[in-house]
């Protein structure tokens, strides 16, 4: 291989061939060498999440008509990291009471969790973290890992607010899981094996041309699993302060920030890998070094799509959100994948056209059925009226309004 | 000793000790989060047995579902948060005393048992291919039918606890 | 086999490490000085009322079942779908009838209304 078509392979190539001449086991050499990696891969991960951020909010700003930072850097790209060299000197304000460590492990557990994805996703069909045969499952095993680093925080804070807060946002990532793991059956049932490198490899026609369905429903449920717009009730301001993070300042605070963000990112790039077919697009044959760069489009792309939903909609409540979860989503989930494997089954092997087209207009049928079945049995539903006596600001005129009732 | 054994030895350390804690803790949530690092340790040592299905199922349903369930639950006691004393009681001479015999005793026992100092067997292809549990699963000579019955007893499963959770609800209605 | 998990065993400790590393530096850099009322727990700028408990809603544990289960159901579907390729339409079959059951489970609990929030 060719430093050009392929760098990272050509690379560890010649290290391997360095430290074999100076003699090292090959134990050595391997562990030597995938220290490296993944330190390179963490690490790479963090800086980028500076990008993210400040691309985020230029976006954002766009989005809602202002130009955003601009001052510090041209295009105001200096910015994050202006604001990092900030959270890095802010004091650690530790509640009374709090629960030392449980308080401190939140965050880092709560950015481990997010980096671990790394390390099994494929960059190109030569560059991995990593090939373990059950790469989806944990991927969604580290989401796991991820609520307990919430559970953590919000127990470990000493406030009820933050205690509150903490156990819907737990609530929230663990009733959408549901429709995500059945959702997630269907790639593996397409490319028939769990991991990473095998999904992707499979696609050369990209899952969600074969199952729309569930990619729309995979894609609703990895912003759902983030905790982003328009499913982020647990950090409205006006309704929890800031939930589970009430309590955390300086750098702490910071990670919880850098995993959010990072998991809006590794979300996008899971999307991509999964369903649009990872690091596959003309010419990889050749040059792999082209897959890395496909990959990144196609994140972008998602990523992109992510944020505008984040800046257009408004927020769900939470009845709203778990009415969605398991009245429409999961239903429609094992729908989806019973009728998905029914017909996968009937009709003929092969990436021909009979195969794509009736996978395509099942999903279509599934698609209208539900359409019509939403129309006729989801009225629009009274909001549940508040009765009796409800304390008023002195002074205020008593009128009794409507008002919906949300724990 | 090879690399798979002193892993072995510091994870089963961890899991040992954070066993005792769960146990030993003064508070309920602590009893509850040093329980979710016990089952992380079982899953490691799955990861080391080679069988890395499990270790993820067992991350995934372990430490995601029942683990956050016993915390919800250890959150809706009253105590959770309160130094509840020491749970050990004034019976823990005797007990130590039982179980050193106890484990004692059963080393001794086994001493000749020969698995004891033989290493697992290294597994073939076909071992590391879930699609062959899959294969096993829905074989009518092998385990269809405890596949379906396993579906009836998890519908049984949720019938009962919801039925228990909200039957209850309407009495106090 | 082994190896892979070797990976991702440096991995999981370096992800572990490295932001418990950075938060060591923040300790060292930032400023101490703790005084009691920048110390109390925070409740909308008010003096806490009451003890720090909250009783909470059982219908977060009723979630949390519902997802155990059917959690369960999929890992059990996971190794089926591996498989999925080599099955014959009889396999098929018998996982449709393994979802269907637990589809039903799904409509008992909808209609018995334990998945409505309030």
């Amino acid at each position: 291989m060719t430093f050009i078509a392929d760098p990272i392979t050509f690379i560890t190539h010649w290290l391997t061939q360095l430290m074999g001449g100076w003699g090292w086991s090959a134990t050595l050499i391997q562990v030597l060498l995938n220290i490296l990696g993944s330190g390179i891969l963490v690490l790479g991960a963090m800086v980028f999440t500076t990008v993210l951020i400040w691309a985020e909010r230029k976006l954002g700003a766009r989005f809602q008509d202002r130009p955003g930072p601009n001052r510090v850097g041209p295009w105001g790209i200096f910015q994050t990291i202006a604001d990092m060299l900030k959270i890095f000197t802010k004091e650690y304000i530790t509640p009374v009471g709090a629960d030392k460590i449980p308080y401190n492990l939140a965050p880092a557990l709560a950015v481990a969790a997010v980096l671990c994805v790394w390390a099994v996703l494929p960059f190109s069909s030569t560059v991995f973290g990593t090939n373990i045969g059950i790469g989806l499952l944990f991927i969604i095993g580290v989401g796991g890992l991820g609520e307990i680093a919430i559970i953590l925080a919000g127990f470990g804070s000493n406030n009820k607010y933050a205690l509150l807060g903490a156990f819907r946002a737990v609530a929230q990532l663990v009733s959408y899981e549901v429709p995500m793991v059945i959702v997630l059956l269907i790639p593996v049932m397409l490319s028939g094996s769990m991991g990473m490198n095998d999904i992707v490899a499979a696609q050369s026609v990209p899952f969600i041309v074969l199952a729309p369905i569930a990619g729309v429903i995979f894609f609703i449920t990895l912003i759902a699993e983030n905790g982003r717009a328009p499913f982020d009730l647990v950090e409205a301001d006006s309704e929890l302060v800031a939930g589970y993070n009430i309590e955390y300042s300086g750098l702490k605070f910071g990670f919880f920030f850098v995993a959010d963000f990072l998991h809006a990112f590794t979300s996008a790039l899971i999307f991509s890998t999964v369903f649009l077919g990872g690091w596959q697009g003309p010419g990889v044959e050749n040059a792999p070094i082209l897959g890395f760069v496909y990959l990144l489009i196609k994140t972008l792309v998602v990523y992109f799509i992510m944020l505008t939903l984040r800046f257009s909609l408004p927020r769900f409540r939470i009845d709203q959100m778990m009415n969605l979860n398991w009245k429409i989503l999961t239903p429609l989930a094992l729908f989806a994948f019973m009728v998905t494997a029914l017909v996968n089954k009937l009709l003929p092997a092969g990436n021909n056209l009979i195969r794509i087209g009736g996978l395509l207009a099942v999903n279509l049928l599934l698609w209208f059925i539900t359409n019509w079945a939403l129309s006729r049995f989801i009225t629009n539903q009274p909001r549940p009226v508040v009765s009796g006596a409800r304390p008023v600001a002195i002074g205020e005129k008593k009128t009794v309004v409507k008002e919906e009732t949300s724990a | 000793m090879s690399a798979q054994q002193f892993f072995f030895i510091v994870t089963a350390f961890v899991i040992l000790f954070s066993a005792m804690m769960t146990v030993l803790s003064h508070k309920m949530m602590h009893s509850a989060l040093w329980f979710v690092l016990a089952l992380l340790g079982v899953a490691v040592i799955y990861a080391l047995l080679e069988a890395s299905f499990f270790a993820v199922v067992q991350v995934l349903v372990y430490v995601g579902a029942i683990a956050i369930l016993i915390i919800f639950s250890v959150m809706l006691t009253r105590k959770a948060m309160e130094d509840t004393g020491s749970p050990v009681n004034k019976t823990w001479v005797l007990s130590l005393v039982i179980v050193l015999l106890t484990t004692v005793g059963g080393f001794l026992a086994f001493r000749t048992w020969g698995a004891l100092k033989a290493f697992p067997a290294d597994l073939l292809p076909v071992h590391y291919d879930i699609g062959e549990l899959g294969l096993a699963l829905v074989d009518p000579e092998r385990f269809a039918l405890p596949f379906e019955v396993t579906s009836i007893l998890l519908l049984a499963a949720l019938v009962g606890a919801i039925y228990i959770a909200f039957g209850r609800k309407e009495d106090n209605q | 086999m082994t190896h892979e998990w070797l990976y991702l065993g440096i991995f999981l400790t370096l992800a572990m490490a490295i932001p418990v590393l950075a938060l060591i530096i923040a300790g060292i850099l930032s400023p101490k000085k703790p005084n009691p009322i920048k110390n109390s727990t925070y409740e909308c700028g008010m003096e806490t009322v009451g003890p720090s408990w909250v009783q909470f809603k059982v219908q977060y544990y009723i979630y949390g079942l519902i997802f155990l289960i059917f959690d369960v159901e999929t890992v059990l579907l996971f190794p089926w779908a591996v498989a999925y390729n080599r099955l014959t339409l009889f396999g098929v079959l018998e996982a449709i009838f393994f979802v269907l059951i637990l589809t039903g489970g799904l409509w008992y609990v909808w209609r018995r209304g334990a998945i409505e929030w309030a």
